[in-house]
C-alpha cells in the first residue's frame, strides 16, 4: 500500500516573494528633484564611499538593486537608509548622477508610513525632532535628548552626565524651549503641506 | 516627347509633367504618415500644377522602386521628378542616377525628406500627414523652376596629405606610397610614432610595441614617395577635393637637417635637464636639445627654445661647440611651405584623460598613484628606470598593486563614453606586474570589456595567473590608515559588489587606467579642415555604421582614435581603409562636383562687398575697376552664405534661385492650391 | 559695506554660541553687514526630510520666502551652519529642477500667506562669503596678531563642499577655501587629508559606536599631523568633535585633547579681539593651549624666515597639481605672496 501521507505532501517550491515592479518608479517619483534612480549601473561607488557601510544591512547599491527587483518589504525593512549620514560622498561620485542621498530620505518616509522598520531608534529620533519643531518652530535639544535617551539609550545617560552638565553650565543648551512668534503661520503651512502630500 | 532631349529644358508655363513618388520606407514613413492618402491628394490637388502621376511604394530606393521612376519617365514623358522619402544625404544620388538612366537630367529630380523631417520627428499622425502634403507641395513648386545642370568635373591631384604620424597615419601613408603615389606626412611632434611609441607591450599578443612599430616608422622615413615633415603643423587649408592648397609651418628645430648625422653628441653635452612631459609622460628627463626617443624618425634632434639656456641668458651654446658637422643654427626660422594635394587624411590621435581631475583617486597628491602612460614608460626597457617597475622613490618594488578601470570614462562627471581599450590595458598591466614584480595584483572593474579576437582568451590567461578581480568602482584612494596594518600603504576603498561589502585593500602602487579623450584642439582642427566634430570632440564620420572613415567634406578622411577611441588593430584597419578611398579617388583621376553654384547678377551688384569676407572657400573676388563682385565657379561649393547675405539679392544660386525658394514657400503654405491651372 | 541676510539656525544661540559671538565680533572689522531674518524657523536639519517630502520643503521654504521678501533681490542669504545651508540651497535647487515640487510647496506657503519664487535668492555659506566676497586682502589688512606657529587642521565637514549645486567650491573632496583663509591669518595650515570626511552627524544619537569611530578617526589624524587645534565651519561638527570627545576617548581608551574651534574664532584672535568676546571658554575641550601658544609667539617685527631652497627631489618626478579654474587660482596666488 502506497504511503498516502508522502504523496499528500505538496511539493512546495521555495517561497517566492511577490515582486512589486512599480516600486522603483514609486520611489523615484516621491524623491525631490530628478532622482535618476533608473540609471544606476550597479558600479558600487556609493557603497565604497559610504562611511556607515559597515553597519548597513545592505550597501546603498544593493538597496537599489532590491528596489529594481521590486522587493518592497525587504528593502523597507533594511536599516540601510536609517544609517545614512547625508555626507553626499555618493552623490558627487556617482558616475550616473543618481541623487542617492535624497532617495534615502524617501525610503525613510516610506518605511515610517508602512511601519516597516526593524530598529526604531532612528525613526523615533526623527519623529521626536519633528514633534519639537511642529510645537515650537525651533529645535529643542534638551527635550529631544531626554525623550530619546530615556527610550533608547538609558545606560548612556550616566556616561553623558559630564557632557550634559558641561553644556548646561556653559549655557550651550537651554532648559526652556524657544518659540517663534508666528507659530500659527507655520502650522497653517505645514497642515496644507501634509494635505498635499497625502493626495500624492 | 519622343526626343529625350526635349524634356531637359527650362519650363514653367504648361509643359511640366511632374511625377511624385512617395516612399513608405517600410513602416519608417508609412507608420506615421498616411502615404496612400498623400499620393491620392497629390495626384488630385496638384494636378493643375503639373503633377501627372503620384505613386506610393514600399521601398523607392530598391531596384523595383527605381524602375517605377524610369518607366514613368519613358512612358509618360515626365520632365520633373519628386521623390518624397528619406534625406537627400542618403539617396539623392540613387534617384538622380535612376533619372539619368532614363534620359532625364539628374538635376531635374528633387527629394523631399518626409522621413527625417516628418515621420521621425512627429508622433501626431494627422498633423504629420498634413505636413508631408505641404512639403510635397513645396517640392513640386520648387522643381518647376529647376533647370537642367551639368556636373562639373575637377581633376584629382595625385598627392595626398596625411596629418598625424601615429600608427593609423603611418599605415595610411605606407599604403598610398606603396601604390606609387606621393604622400606628405605632417606630424606635430619631433618624431612620428604617436602614442604607440610610448607603450611597452601591446595586447593581446604582448608584442613589444616598438618592435612592431619601428620597422613601419623606418619605412616611412626612407620611402621615396613620402615627404616627412615633422615638428610641423598645418596652418591653413584652402580649396576642395582634388585640389587642396595647404600651408604648413615647419617649425624651426634649430638644427640644419642636411648637415645633422643624428650622432647625439649635442644631447649628451647639453647641461640643461628638463622634465619630459610628452614622451616620458612626466616621469623622466630630457635635455633642452633632444630627440624624443632613440628610435625616433627622423633622427634629428630638436631644440626646446623655452628651456634652452642660450635663449634665456645668451650663454652656453655647448651643443654648437661640440657638433662635429656644425649643424646647430640658433637663428633658424620657421619655414612656411605651400603645396597642392588631392586628398587629406586626418589621423591626429587622442589625448589621455587628466587623472588629476578625479580628486578622490589622489593622483598628483599621493606619490604612488600612476596613470597608464606612466606605467607604460616605467615598464619600457628604454624608459626612465630601464624597465624596473618601482615606486615614485625610484627604488622600491611594489608588493601589492591595485589597477583601477574606468578612470574618467563611463562617468557623467567626466566623460560619458567607454574608452574601449582600458579593460584590455588593465589586464595587460596585471600580467606585467605579475611577471616583473611578482606582486599581488588587484583589478577593480565595473564590467569586463574584452570583445575582439583573442581578447577574452587574454582575460582567461590573466585569471590563471592569479590576479584578484574585484567588481566595484573604486570610491577613493587614501593614505590615512585606520588600523596599524594600513600604515604606510595606499588604501583602496571600494564596495566589492559581488560580496556586497565595503573593503579597504592596502596596496603599494595604484595604477589608474585613464580614459581616452579627443585632442584638446580638435575643435580648431575640425574648423581648419572644414569638417565637423561631435560635442565630445571626436571627428564626425559620414555614417557611423557604414562609412566610418569618410567625412561630410569630400576629400577629407579620418582614421584612428581621432574618430573615436579604439585599439591598434582597428586603427590600422581604418588607416588602410582611408588609404583605399584615397587611392580610389586618385585612380578615377577626376571627380564630379555638385553643380550647385552661386553667381552674381552683375547689374544688381552695388559693390558693397559684404559677401567678400564671408566665403569659407575663398571663391569671391572683387573687381575694383567695375566695382562688382565675382564668384569663381570652380571654388564655389554652393553653401549659400553669400546668397543670404547680399542685401540687394544680387547673388543667386543654381538649384537655389530666389524664384525657386519663393515658389517653395508658396507651395509649403499651400497657396498654390486653388490657383488657376497651369495650362498652356 | 557688504549687506547680507542672515539665517542663523537653531544651534547658533545655544550649542554653537561661540560661533555666533565670534561672528558678531568679526563682522564689523571686515565690513560684513548681517541682517537676521525676522522670525525664522528651524530648517528641519536631516530629520524632517525623512518624515515626508512636501512638509519638509515647505518648512525650509518658509525661511526662503521670508528672506526673499526682506531681500527684494538685493541681498544674498547667508547661513553659517552647514546643514541649514544645505537645506536652504537644496530646497531652492529642487524647486527649480522639479516644477511640481515648486508648485506644491508654494501652495503650502500660500496657506500661510507667503510665496517663494525658486531662484530668487542666492543661498551662500558664511565661509564662501568671507573668502570670495569680502576677500583675503581685507582679511589680511585686519590681522594684527598673526597666528604664526599655530598648527591648524582645517576641517570643513561634508555638507559644505557637497553636493554644491551652484559650483561655488573649488573641489568636492579637497577644497582649499578654508586653507587659504587660515593661511591669510598667518597660521601654519596642515594638509589635512580628512578635511571633508563626515563627523557622524546625528549618528551620535542613532548609532553611537559608528559615530565615535568617525570622530576618533578625525581627531587621531589631526593629532598625527601634530595639529594644535582643529577648525570647523559647522556647529554639528564642532559639537560632535568637541562635546563627544570625552565619550569617544572613554570608548576607545584614548586620551586625545584636541580643541575644536570655529574659524571665526581664529579670525577674531588674529584681529586682536579679546578671547572672551569670541566665545572662548565655551568649548568642552579647553582651547587654552591655543591662547597660550599665541601669547608667546614672536612679535610681528621679526623678519620672516628666508625661503628654503627647494630640496633636490629624490626618485621619479611627480605630476604638478591641477589648476581648478581662474577663481581658485586667484585665491591661491593671493595667499602665496
Amino acid at each position: 500500500m502506497t504511503d498516502v501521507s508522502l504523496r499528500a505532501v505538496p511539493l512546495v517550491p521555495n517561497p517566492v516573494q511577490i515582486e512589486d515592479l512599480t516600486l522603483l518608479e514609486e520611489v523615484a517619483s516621491r524623491t525631490a528633484g530628478v532622482s535618476r534612480l533608473e540609471m544606476c549601473i550597479q558600479c558600487g561607488t556609493c557603497g565604497g564611499s559610504c562611511p556607515s557601510a559597515a553597519i548597513m544591512d545592505h550597501t546603498p547599491r544593493m538597496l537599489f538593486a532590491m528596489l529594481r527587483a521590486g522587493m518592497r518589504e525587504e528593502a523597507l525593512k533594511s536599516n540601510t537608509y536609517w544609517m545614512c549620514v547625508s555626507c553626499y560622498h555618493c552623490v558627487v561620485r556617482c558616475p550616473q548622477n543618481v541623487h542617492i542621498a535624497d532617495v534615502m530620505y524617501t525610503l525613510k518616509s516610506m518605511a515610517i508610513q508602512a511601519k516597516l522598520y526593524q530598529d526604531s531608534t532612528a525613526p523615533d529620533f526623527s519623529k521626536t525632532f519633528v514633534e519639537m519643531v511642529e510645537e515650537f518652530g525651533r529645535s529643542f535639544e534638551i527635550g529631544l535628548a531626554s525623550i530619546h535617551y530615556l527610550k533608547h539609550f538609558p545606560l548612556r545617560l550616566a556616561n553623558m552626565t559630564p557632557m550634559g552638565m558641561g553644556m548646561l553650565s556653559k549655557k550651550r543648551m537651554s532648559l526652556l524651549p524657544k518659540r517663534i512668534k508666528n507659530m500659527d503661520q507655520l502650522n497653517a503651512i505645514l497642515k496644507r503641506a501634509k494635505e498635499l502630500e497625502a493626495v500624492q | 516627347m519622343t526626343e529625350k532631349n526635349d524634356v531637359n529644358t527650362t519650363l514653367t508655363g504648361g509643359q511640366e509633367k511632374i511625377g511624385v513618388y512617395i516612399c513608405h520606407c517600410g513602416t519608417n514613413i508609412a507608420g506615421v504618415v498616411d502615404v496612400a492618402q498623400v499620393a491620392a491628394w497629390a495626384a488630385d490637388k496638384l494636378k493643375h500644377r503639373g503633377v501627372v502621376i503620384a505613386r506610393d511604394y514600399k521601398f523607392m530606393c530598391s531596384s523595383l522602386g527605381q524602375e517605377l521612376i524610369e518607366k514613368d519617365i519613358k512612358e509618360l514623358g515626365l520632365n520633373r521628378v519628386i521623390v518624397a522619402a528619406c534625406s537627400p544625404h542618403l539617396h539623392e544620388k540613387t534617384f538622380r542616377t535612376a533619372c539619368s538612366n532614363a534620359g532625364l537630367n539628374p538635376y531635374l529630380c528633387e527629394m523631399v525628406s518626409i522621413r527625417e523631417q516628418v515621420s521621425w520627428v512627429h508622433t501626431d499622425k494627422v498633423a504629420a500627414t498634413a505636413k508631408a502634403k505641404a512639403m510635397i507641395s513645396g517640392g513640386v513648386e520648387r522643381v518647376r523652376h529647376q533647370v537642367p545642370l551639368e556636373a562639373m568635373t575637377v581633376p584629382i591631384h595625385p598627392d595626398t596629405m596625411i596629418v598625424g604620424g601615429g600608427i593609423a597615419g603611418i599605415q595610411s601613408a605606407l599604403e598610398i606610397a606603396d601604390a606609387g603615389h606621393h604622400v606628405y606626412m605632417i606630424e606635430r611632434e619631433p618624431s612620428i610614432g604617436g602614442h604607440m611609441a610610448q607603450f611597452d607591450k601591446t595586447f593581446p599578443t604582448l608584442d613589444c610595441a616598438a618592435c612592431i612599430l619601428t620597422p613601419k616608422m623606418v619605412s616611412v622615413g626612407t620611402h621615396p614617395h613620402i615627404t616627412l615633415l615633422t615638428f610641423s603643423e598645418v596652418e591653413k587649408v584652402e580649396g576642395y577635393v582634388g585640389s587642396f592648397t595647404v600651408t604648413v609651418r615647419k617649425k624651426a628645430r634649430k638644427i640644419k637637417e642636411d648637415l645633422c648625422t643624428g650622432c647625439g653628441i649635442c644631447q649628451e653635452k647639453c647641461p640643461k635637464k628638463v622634465i619630459d612631459d610628452v614622451y616620458e609622460a612626466g616621469l623622466g628627463y630630457r635635455k633642452a636639445v633632444y630627440t624624443p626617443f632613440p628610435q625616433a624618425v627622423p633622427n634629428f634632434p630638436v631644440m626646446d627654445v623655452e628651456n634652452c639656456t642660450y635663449y634665456e641668458k645668451g650663454t652656453c651654446k655647448a651643443c654648437e661647440k661640440f657638433c662635429p658637422t656644425e649643424a646647430i643654427d640658433f637663428n633658424q626660422q620657421d619655414e612656411i611651405l605651400t603645396f597642392q594635394v588631392g586628398n587629406i587624411v586626418l589621423a591626429t590621435g587622442y589625448d589621455l584623460f587628466d587623472a588629476r581631475r578625479v580628486t578622490n583617486y589622489g593622483y598628483a597628491r599621493l606619490p604612488n598613484v600612476f596613470t597608464s602612460l606612466e606605467i607604460e614608460r616605467l615598464s619600457n626597457a628604454a624608459g626612465p628606470t630601464n624597465g624596473e617597475i618601482v615606486l615614485r622613490d625610484g627604488k622600491t618594488q611594489p608588493k601589492a598593486v591595485g589597477i583601477i578601470h574606468c578612470v574618467g570614462s563611463r562617468d557623467r562627471n567626466f566623460n560619458n563614453y567607454c574608452s574601449v581599450i582600458c579593460c584590455m590595458q588593465s589586464l595587460k598591466f596585471a600580467h606585467l606586474m605579475h611577471e616583473r614584480t611578482g606582486a599581488t595584483v588587484y583589478n577593480f572593474y565595473i564590467d569586463m570589456r574584452t570583445p575582439y579576437k583573442d581578447y577574452d582568451e587574454f582575460y582567461q590567461r590573466v585569471l590563471e595567473e592569479g590576479t584578484l578581480f574585484v567588481r566595484g568602482k573604486v570610491a577613493e584612494v587614501t593614505d590615512v590608515p585606520r588600523i596599524p596594518a594600513e600604515k604606510g600603504k595606499l588604501i583602496i576603498q571600494v564596495e566589492d559588489t559581488l560580496i556586497g561589502k565595503q573593503r579597504r585593500i592596502p596596496v603599494d602602487m595604484v595604477i589608474l587606467s585613464s580614459g581616452l579623450e579627443p585632442r584638446k584642439d580638435s575643435y580648431e582642427t575640425a574648423k581648419k579642415f572644414g569638417i565637423s566634430c561631435s560635442a565630445n570632440g571626436w571627428f564626425t564620420e559620414k555614417h557611423p555604421k557604414l562609412d566610418p572613415v569618410a567625412t561630410m567634406t569630400e576629400g577629407i578622411y579620418i582614421a584612428g582614435c581621432a574618430q573615436g577611441p579604439k585599439d591598434i588593430p582597428t586603427s590600422v584597419a581604418q588607416g588602410a581603409a582611408a588609404a583605399a578611398r584615397v587611392l580610389g579617388k586618385i585612380e578615377q583621376k577626376e571627380v564630379a562636383l555638385e553643380p550647385v553654384r552661386a553667381s552674381v547678377i552683375e547689374e544688381r551688384c552695388s559693390g558693397c562687398r559684404i559677401c567678400n569676407g564671408l566665403c569659407p572657400f575663398n571663391a569671391i573676388s572683387f573687381h575694383e575697376d567695375r566695382m562688382v563682385t565675382e564668384i569663381n565657379p570652380a571654388l564655389c561649393q554652393g553653401c549659400g552664405t553669400c546668397v543670404a547675405a547680399c542685401p540687394a539679392g544680387a547673388i543667386t544660386g543654381t538649384g537655389f534661385t530666389n524664384d525657386q525658394i519663393m515658389a517653395q514657400i508658396e507651395g509649403l503654405l499651400l497657396l498654390n492650391i486653388g490657383q488657376e491651372p497651369v495650362a498652356a | 559695506m557688504n549687506d547680507y541676510l542672515l539665517y542663523p539656525g537653531c544651534s547658533m544661540e545655544t550649542s554653537a554660541r561661540a560661533y555666533y559671538d565670534s561672528l558678531k565680533a568679526i563682522s564689523k572689522p571686515i565690513g560684513l553687514n548681517l541682517n537676521e531674518i525676522e522670525d525664522w524657523n528651524c530648517c528641519g536639519a536631516t530629520e524632517y526630510l525623512g518624515i515626508s517630502l512636501t512638509p519638509a520643503y515647505a518648512l525650509i521654504a518658509r525661511n526662503l520666502a521670508l528672506a526673499a521678501n526682506a531681500s527684494n533681490g538685493k541681498q544674498d542669504l547667508v547661513a553659517p551652519c552647514s546643514a541649514c545651508y544645505l537645506n536652504l540651497a537644496k530646497a531652492d535647487h529642487y524647486m527649480r529642477e522639479q516644477p511640481k515640487l515648486g508648485k506644491m510647496v508654494n501652495e503650502a506657503l500660500a496657506a500661510g500667506g507667503l510665496s517663494y519664487k525658486p531662484g530668487s535668492l542666492e543661498v551662500r555659506h558664511l565661509l564662501d562669503v568671507i573668502v570670495y566676497d569680502i576677500g583675503l586682502e581685507t582679511i589680511e589688512k585686519n590681522v594684527v596678531r598673526p597666528l604664526t606657529g599655530l598648527r591648524v587642521a582645517p576641517y570643513l565637514g561634508c555638507m559644505v563642499p557637497r553636493p554644491d549645486y551652484e559650483n561655488r567650491w573649488s573641489d568636492h573632496e579637497y577644497p582649499i577655501e578654508l586653507d587659504v583663509l587660515l593661511k591669510a591669518l598667518g597660521a601654519d595650515v596642515i594638509d589635512y587629508p580628512l578635511k571633508t570626511e563626515c563627523c557622524g552627524g546625528h549618528m551620535t544619537q542613532i548609532g553611537p559606536e559608528t559615530a565615535f569611530e568617525l570622530i576618533r578617526r578625525l581627531i587621531a589624524t589631526a593629532d598625527e599631523h601634530e595639529a594644535d587645534t582643529m577648525v570647523t565651519v559647522c556647529p554639528m561638527c564642532q559639537l560632535n568633535l568637541d562635546a563627544y570627545q570625552g565619550e569617544t576617548n572613554h570608548f576607545f581608551g584614548t586620551n586625545y585633547h584636541m580643541p575644536i574651534l570655529f574659524f571665526t574664532q581664529l579670525m577674531g584672535l588674529a584681529f586682536g579681539i579679546e578671547p572672551k568676546d569670541l566665545g572662548f571658554g565655551l568649548e568642552l575641550v579647553s582651547a587654552r593651549n591655543v591662547l597660550d601658544s599665541l601669547g608667546v609667539k614672536a612679535p610681528p617685527e621679526t623678519p620672516p624666515a628666508p625661503p628654503k631652497r627647494p630640496r633636490k627631489q629624490e626618485g621619479l618626478p611627480r605630476p604638478k597639481p591641477l589648476s581648478k579654474g581662474p577663481k581658485v587660482d586667484e585665491l591661491e596666488k593671493e595667499v602665496a605672496q
